[in-house]
């Protein structure tokens, strides 16, 4: 939108006349107070205009507090598909007496502030569309239980803003339908609400900011999911059998998700007993250990965790590594370092993740961009694992992780499960010999044995501490070198088998971005503007796993300048794709985000708008 | 390897036709006359007479002295040397992979209740099937001498630095926490410590065993109060009443309520008393106070200190199926394209 554009509609608030409609593209922030049961009303807000066929992403701007501090919801509608946050605020729903007058004063000019008339906001400013509304009353007049009043003014703001935005009624009450699923009671009562706000502002408020929901058919085949489900979905399609977790946000709900669809999904037919164990830990070292264990014993085991769990998960990471045990980690990244703000985002664990623990070390890495790939990545991650006996880790984020991504539906999975290369009784008995670290194959990747194979060959012991490629103790130079030679090839293998970057050459193009994970979304919208507005056409490379590849080598020698864009303080991937590309190295910038708010286009096209101006005028 | 006496006649192949041989691993690499080899010896011994396959074993351990020892029994079993006070983990992650498995973790005293305390007494609280033995001698020996969390008030250092920390008593964690079959022993006494592993073999949820090894280099001295003289002129024994059945030989050759003086590998003699036979294993505030008066009494109280044979072990507590989850075919652990469906549905 130019500058002109935008004075003539504040010029519009201020004299009451009604600017030029913005259909299908807003943000509609909700601020509420956490625990006011505000979650519900702001699903079926987003859900309704999803419902109405529009694009939609849900963020939750939440704090690490059970009751009483503030809390946002954010909803981006946009036509062409862009769902990163947007920083603006279009529509402001200030329910919060706290943080209203800051609410209502960091809305964009033009903004439409719906909110309780008793905060008597609407002399703050006179560029914004206010429009009062006397929540309390009107709960008060729909029941006379206190608890549920409050929980009934959240439907009431739902009602409002469907009738002012201009969401269908019929698409509401469906939401509130899936929603409370079949609680018939909850189902009218919401419903009831809601036609108590529709009431309110037919009868009351006169429309006059500009921002509308016309009906569109982007969502057919849609969902709307988080990660955290999307990824405890995919591991239970994926033939997980292990799951073991210790609690700790953004993670939880990944392993309460599994509980729930494994307990309704993997249950035995014949005996009704459990195809899965899934075991709260003591904590996350003895949820890592448990994984091996099970790894170790012929499970498809994984965890999930955060910053400060993979802090603590160190040392079993370096033993899966070197002992070769298949486990797989989800760190969903909330920002660190320590405690640091447990419910904000942050991509700020790739490097912990990537050398984890002492001695020499890498890993395997998987970086999901959306929950279509939290979904496939999960299964993934299991038969990476299993085929390179090794410990995998699925690096997804908070804003991934716990909030509402709209997407096609996941494809169910038909390549059988990679079991990698285990050694059975008759195995043992054609072959008449097994050294448990020899390399047959010539890929690194040994062949192993699971526990209780009942063959005199089978058994070999497993130990933390120098092995030779009989698994006997060594403390032999040769052996010691040998085995992390080895390992190092075996990682050099996994190269082929890993996710491949997903990459959007340009042929014009002296400029390059790489990013990953939820980056994603802002790179996508980001590009455009940079296109659209600012004339600078861009490559891109979405990485989506670890070890690098060479098509990162290559696409950074392709382009004269390659911006690395990530949402942590010190460029961690840009630092390991320099270490790759080295002589090129300079060609590498970093764009960085670490507010602890999920990433935005506005603020990467600007940063790279303006790091390609001073390098055109120094060329 | 010090030789264990006989506990009965000698048998030269057991019920599956395996020679004891059968049952040995590699030559322990610890110092000569370690406790750990004695307990090692018994370990053996209780498996070859009881029969075990070998191949469904799977030896746990995590750091220390004590925790190289599964590479010296049953080498044609699977083993695992974890990392330091972690091994509950790693084992509890095998048996829920693989439930058909027979687990023996050793520990020592450092690696349980200093370092590992924390993942002990949650394997305890959880009862997962698994013989766990701690080879306790109060000291650290792979470093040199340093005192564990179950050193004695007053035991000292062969530097003169003495111990004022009170010790953690496994054993009444143990009882305190749900483990389903505690036993203490000494490393020196075969008699008591076989038919003790025996048990420990049959029963279905964690087995605790610990046996007080004296560490012959860094505390067998005259201020430790876990070296071989301290413990065997401080030992008590239980006899291990109502937990006959679950033996497929018991050999006791001493009656009830009598004090014997017993021979023990390295020719010394230990004196036992006996209790009586109406001490009954399963009465938790009985052990504990029994426990607590051996403390306060300066002595060893050694034997089946409790037993229940009734508790569920872990695996029964969370409903898994009887196959091992480790090997069970893909169309058992995918569910079906229409679940998916189904699913995918809800998210609309």
């Amino acid at each position: 939108m130019s500058n002109a554009t935008l004075t003539a509609r504040v010029a519009d608030a201020e004299i009451g006349r009604r600017p030029e409609e913005i259909v299908n593209d807003f943000s509609i922030q909700v601020a509420t107070v956490n625990g006011s049961g505000s979650q519900s009303a702001n699903s079926v807000l987003m859900r309704s205009i999803f419902l109405m066929g529009v694009p939609v992403s849900g963020k939750n701007i939440f704090p690490s507090n059970i009751a009483g501090l503030p809390t946002w919801f954010t909803i981006r509608a946009n036509k062409d598909g862009y769902t990163a946050r947007r920083k603006e605020v279009d529509i402001c729903i200030a329910m919060n007496p706290e943080t209203a007058r800051e609410d209502v004063l960091k809305a964009r000019p033009g903004a439409a502030i719906i909110y309780e008339e008793s905060f008597n906001l609407s002399s703050l400013r006179s560029d914004v569309f206010f429009y009062p509304v006397p929540f309390a009353k009107l709960a008060a007049q729909a029941t006379t239980e206190p608890k549920l009043r409050k929980l009934l003014v959240n439907m009431i703001y739902v009602g409002v803003a469907s009738h002012l935005l201009g969401v269908g009624r019929d698409e509401v009450v469906a939401a509130i339908q899936k929603q409370f699923k079949s609680k018939a009671k909850a189902v009218d009562l919401n419903i009831k609400a809601v036609d108590l706000g529709i009431d309110y502002a037919r009868a009351q408020l006169l429309k006059k900011d500009p921002f509308q929901i016309q009906r569109m058919n982007k969502t057919a085949d849609k969902i709307i999911i988080d990660g955290n489900s999307a990824a405890a979905l995919g591991a239970m399609f994926g033939g997980c059998t292990v799951v073991t977790w210790y609690p700790i946000t953004p993670s939880s709900s990944l392993c309460e998700t599994m509980i729930e669809y494994f307990s309704q999904y993997r249950i035995d037919p014949k005996t009704g007993k459990a195809t899965f164990a899934i075991v709260q830990a003591e904590d996350e070292l003895a949820a890592l250990g448990m994984v091996i264990g099970a790894g170790w014993a012929g499970a498809r085991a994984m965890t999930a965790t955060s910053g400060p769990g993979l802090s603590l998960m160190a040392e079993f990471a370096g033993l899966a590594y070197f002992t070769e045990i298949p486990a797989v980690v989800w760190d969903i990244q909330r920002v660190g370092p320590s405690t640091g703000l447990p419910t904000r985002t942050s991509q700020g664990d790739v490097t912990a993740a990537f050398y984890l623990s002492h001695g020499d070390t890498k890993h395997i890495i998987l970086l999901p961009g959306s929950v279509k790939e939290c979904f496939e990545f999960a299964g993934a991650a299991l038969d990476l694992a299993e085929r390179f006996q090794t410990i995998v880790f699925v690096l997804s984020d908070l804003d991934l992780g716990m909030n509402n991504w709209m997407s096609d539906r996941f494809d169910y999975p038909r390549k059988p499960l990679d079991r990698g290369k285990v050694l059975s009784k008759e195995d043992l008995e054609r072959l008449g010999k097994f050294e448990r670290y020899l390399d047959v194959d010539g890929d690194g990747i040994p062949f192993r044995t699971l526990p209780g194979t009942p063959h005199p060959l089978a058994a070999y012991f497993t130990r933390g501490s120098g092995h030779n490629e009989r698994a006997g103790y060594s403390e032999r130079p040769e052996d010691y070198q040998n085995l992390v030679d080895r390992l190092a090839r075996k990682h050099e293998t996994a190269k082929q088998f890993i996710p491949k970057p997903v990459i959007d050459i340009q042929p014009q193009a002296s400029v390059g971005i790489i990013a990953y994970g939820t980056t994603d979304w802002a790179i996508l919208e980001s590009r455009d503007q940079l296109r659209n507005e600012k004339k600078i056409e861009t490559s891109y490379l979405r990485l989506r796993s670890l070890p690098f590849t060479g098509d990162v080598a290559e696409f950074v020698t392709r382009h004269e300048r390659v911006y690395v864009v990530e949402q942590n303080r010190d460029g961690q991937l840009a630092d390991l794709i320099r270490l790759e590309v080295g002589p090129h190295s300079p060609r590498i910038r970093k764009v960085l985000h670490y507010s602890g708010l999920p990433i935005d286009a506005r603020t990467v096209t600007e940063m790279i708008a303006a790091a390609e101006t001073a390098a055109r005028k120094e060329q | 390897m010090s030789s264990a006496p006989s506990s009965g006649g000698v048998l030269k192949a057991n019920r599956l036709g395996l020679p004891m041989a059968e049952y040995k691993g590699l030559d322990s690499t610890l110092c000569a006359g370690c406790g750990h080899d004695g307990i090692t010896s018994q370990i053996v011994k209780a498996f070859f007479e009881y029969g075990v396959e070998p191949y469904r074993v799977a030896k746990f351990s995590g750091i220390g002295c004590s925790s190289k020892t599964p590479a010296y029994f049953i080498g044609n079993s699977h083993g695992f040397n974890a990392v330091h006070g972690r091994m509950p983990a790693v084992a509890t992650g095998a048996m829920l992979a693989n439930r058909t498995l027979l687990s023996i973790g050793v520990s020592g005293d450092g690696d349980t209740a200093s370092i590992g305390i924390g993942q002990f007494v949650h394997l305890l609280r959880r009862n997962i099937p698994l013989i766990y033995i701690i080879e306790n001698n109060g000291v650290y020996g792979l470093t040199k001498g340093q005192f564990s969390a179950t050193a004695d008030v007053g035991s000292k250092l062969k530097n003169g630095i003495v111990n004022e920390l009170p010790p953690i008593d496994c054993c009444v964690l143990g009882i305190e926490l749900g483990c389903s079959y505690v036993a203490r022993s000494f490393a020196g006494d075969p008699k008591q410590l076989v038919p003790l592993i025996k048990g420990a073999i049959a029963h279905k949820g964690t087995a605790l065993l610990d046996v007080i090894s004296p560490c012959v280099t860094f505390n067998n001295h005259e201020g430790s109060t876990k070296s071989f003289k301290y413990a065997k002129e401080h030992e008590e024994l239980l006899h291990e009443i109502g937990f006959v059945p679950f033996f497929e030989q018991i050999q006791t050759d001493y009656p009830e309520g009598t004090v014997k003086e017993v021979e023990l590998h390295d020719g010394s003699h230990l004196r036992m008393r006996k209790l009586d036979r109406d001490y009954d294993p399963t009465n938790k505030p009985q052990a504990l106070q029994l426990i607590r008066k051996s403390h306060e009494d300066g002595e060893l109280l050694t034997g089946l200190l409790f037993y229940d044979g009734e508790k569920k072990d872990f695996i029964e507590e969370i409903n898994m199926i009887e196959e091992p989850l480790a090997t069970l075919p893909d169309e058992r652990v995918r569910p079906s394209e229409q679940a998916l469906n189904e699913i995918m549905e809800e998210f609309r």
